[in-house]
């Protein structure tokens, strides 16, 4: 099979079929990040522009590592210090950009539909690396990445996920692929997390935290966002930790296997108390590991790889 | 100088309808006269005018407007404004004050009149701010405005949030006799909101704005219309709860009138896809069910009057982020093509529709616009079978913000007059 897309925007927009190719291609880039020469030449030559214009730690450092280990020679430039803390447009800054002729901008930006925008006025590729409140594909696809790796498939299994769903670009986008992978999605947090129409992407609404999680293969805890206090969406992290913090009472009612995850950065005591997080559940490191070997897969798929297999 | 239109049917909903030939002396309707009457076609002065497969009605009015003058020259002029609305078939408009700086004061309006006459379109009626500044703190020198030229005033594109302000705005307009233009928006629940809130906002990630936002503040204002018997006037009213509340305040006998604009019975959150900016209005798209209570409302008569809320924004302020780009597309060029459809699908009667356009926005600006002899010369010519797709190519508006490109209508204005003077006509195009 041959990867097509020009661009990684969202989850919704690759049908299954891709989604196994990415996460196969994914598996095989693992095994470079292992080696005592963490480098292939697959990229070399290529440029990449990570362009983030909302602070990133793990996301901006994985998709750097994963441009380095394939030779690609990646540049980063941040809002800060940029033409567009100067008042640029977003499309003049992406304009000049594109002029310099890269092969790849990554992107993440505040506001959704931003790598949209983009993408439909550059040649080269976009990947997005979170655009608001509304998808994060490669953070996804990670996800399904240490998933399938763990259990086998993803197909008939049972995630739970608690958090700020209303809020949350993961979560749109997590939900939206393990229900195309044919999982069971069960979302659960205050209603005023909650954000009508959400069962349309595919998932229920659990009616209290213990539903959710009861027999859940997977348990995902999202990032309480202390900066959204002000918007009145919980009383207080005390009583949300009460009522909806991830501890070893509720890992219990789960399946006996199963898999804790979260997209971090975490906040211990708060959505997830340390003893799961650190606990023989976690797959939390694992994730960010697989990151690095899912964005490698991205960028060989969307730059170097058969989708240009004729020009090669 | 005299016009004779002849042949077309002319339509003043209640007053008359059949075919008439109008006689117009200088700025004022002289004669309504029948086919058949006398009228000395090759006198030297007289300007025949075959309309025959058209329809005369009292001039349209769009009696809400953003002509972006003074200060937002870059979006729109007075002149260009003014020009639009001739061509969209409109005698008139009202503008809003939100310009920079804001009409809250009489020089303003008188310079916004100066230009208005010296444009040649359509008539322009200002409308001040209630506050001034439209910070919604101090009530504007409105009866000086009024004197000045003011026909309504408005703190458009804000609610007048403090409910005590308003309630004074309201007691004070009544005794002027001059209605209070409500923007119904409750800041709080909007809450940096872009598009209406329901599974479309969801699935794109945009954040939403629900229809309580709007219907909050309607709910307000019904009560001080209520309290002190001020003339309160809704502008584009988008969601079923607010329809419903002026509906039964309208039944208890309440002073409160209502628009909508075509957007809100055309297009639903649904539309809203690809962030396309032109999309972007505020109050948003609203659902699908929305959509049916405007055109339920619109036919039973709770929604009084269809206006434009024409919003024209550069390209630099659309072509961006959606949550960044300006909220508003214009209308003035779309407003009758689109409200036809209304016809075309037996939602209103052509008489209906000639009431929510044109005799029922005069009546809330206390102006008399029936087709009779003595009154002005205001009247607008329509086409109701030409053919056509919305191509803001040709828009004569300096901006191009429309999510109605590339769609069919069928219908448009022939020709408009304002005192006599034709300000836009077929043989133009």
């Amino acid at each position: 099979m041959r990867f097509t897309k020009k661009d990684i925007l969202d989850i919704h927009s690759l049908d299954p079929a891709e989604i196994t190719l990415i996460l196969d291609t994914a598996m095989g880039m693992k095994e470079i990040s292992q080696r005592p020469v963490k480098k292939v030449p697959t990229l070399r030559g290529k440029t990449i522009v990570l362009f983030f214009q909302e602070p990133s730690t793990r996301t901006k450092l994985s998709f750097e590592i994963a441009a380095k280990r394939l030779s690609a020679d990646s540049v980063a430039i941040a809002k800060s210090g940029s033409s567009m803390a100067k008042g640029e447009t977003l499309m003049d800054t992406v304009k000049n950009l594109e002029a310099m002729k890269p092969d790849v901008i990554v992107m993440r930006h505040a506001s959704s539909g931003a790598a949209y925008l983009v993408a439909n006025r550059v040649n080269c590729s976009v990947i997005n690396a979170g655009d608001g409140i509304h998808a994060h594909p490669s953070q996804a696809l990670l996800d399904l990445m240490s998933v399938r790796e763990k259990k086998g498939c993803i197909k008939g299994l049972k995630l739970a996920m608690i958090g700020d769903i209303a809020h949350s670009r993961v979560a749109r986008s997590d939900i939206i692929g393990f229900s195309k992978m044919g999982a069971h999605v069960s979302v659960c947090a205050p209603l005023t997390m909650i954000p009508a129409g959400i069962e349309a992407l595919g998932c229920t609404v659990a009616p209290s935290m213990e539903a959710c999680v009861t027999d859940a293969d997977v348990i995902m805890t999202l990032r309480i966002q202390k900066e959204r206090m002000t918007d009145v969406l919980f009383p207080s992290e005390r009583e949300y930790a009460g009522r909806f913090g991830l501890n070893t009472q509720r890992v219990a009612l789960a399946h006996k296997d199963v898999t804790i995850m979260h997209p971090g950065p975490m906040n211990r005591g708060v959505e997830i108390s340390s003893g799961v997080a650190d606990g023989k559940y976690s797959m939390i490191l694992d994730q960010v590991t697989n990151g690095v070997a899912l964005r490698m897969a991205l960028y060989y798929l969307v730059a170097g790889g058969s989708r240009h297999a004729d020009t090669d | 100088m005299r016009t004779l239109i002849k042949g077309a049917r002319v339509l003043d909903p209640g007053k008359v309808d059949g075919y008439k030939s109008i006689l117009i002396n200088g700025q004022t309707i002289e004669a309504i006269l029948d086919p058949a009457d006398f009228v000395p076609e090759n006198e030297n002065d007289l300007n025949v005018i075959d309309a025959a497969g058209l329809v005369l009605v009292p001039g349209l009015m769009d009696i809400h407007v953003h002509l972006r003058e003074p200060g937002h020259e870059y979006k729109e002029t007075i002149a260009t404004g003014a020009a639009a609305a001739a061509r969209g078939g409109f005698t008139a408009v009202c503008a809003m004050p939100n310009t920079r700086p804001v009409n809250d004061n009489s020089q303003v309006t008188a310079f916004i009149l100066g230009k208005a006459n010296a444009a040649k379109g359509a008539r322009v009626y200002p409308v001040g701010a209630v506050t001034q500044g439209s910070a919604g703190t101090q009530l504007s020198e409105i009866q000086d405005m009024q004197q000045a030229g003011i026909k309504a005033v408005s703190d458009d594109g804000r609610p007048v949030e403090n409910a005590q302000i308003m309630r004074r705005a309201l007691e004070y307009c009544r005794g002027l006799s001059i209605p209070v233009f409500v923007h119904a928006e409750d800041l709080s629940l909007v809450n940096g909101g872009a598009m209406n809130e329901g599974p479309p906002a969801t699935a794109q990630g945009i954040p939403g704005i629900p229809n309580a936002a709007e219907a909050v503040m309607v709910a307000r204002d019904i009560l001080l219309s209520r309290l002190t018997g001020g003339h309160v006037h809704f502008c584009h009213i988008s969601c079923e709860e607010s329809i419903d509340l002026i509906r039964k305040a309208k039944h208890q006998g309440i002073r409160v009138t209502c628009e909508t604009a075509p957007h809100y019975f055309t297009l639903t959150d649904a539309d809203v896809k690809g962030y396309d900016t032109c999309f972007k209005m505020n109050p948003p798209l609203r659902s699908e069910k929305d959509r049916q209570a405007v055109i339920q409302g619109l036919a039973d008569g709770t929604i009084d009057v269809i206006a434009s809320d024409h919003a024209p924004h550069s390209k630099e302020e659309k072509d961006l982020e959606f949550d960044r780009a300006a909220f508003g597309i214009v209308g003035l060029e779309t407003s009758l093509p689109l409200s036809l459809k209304l016809v075309q699908n037996n939602h209103l009667t052509l008489e209906n529709l000639i009431l929510k356009m044109a005799k029922n926005p005069a009546k809330i600006l206390g102006i008399n616009n029936d087709i009779t002899p003595g009154n002005p010369a205001d009247l607008s010519l329509i086409d109701l079978k030409e053919q056509g797709v919305i191509d803001p190519a040709r828009f004569v508006s300096k901006s191009r913000n429309t999510p109605f490109t590339g769609m069919k209508v069928q219908g448009r204005a022939a020709a408009t007059m304002v005192d006599g003077i034709f300000v836009f006509g077929w043989w133009h195009d």
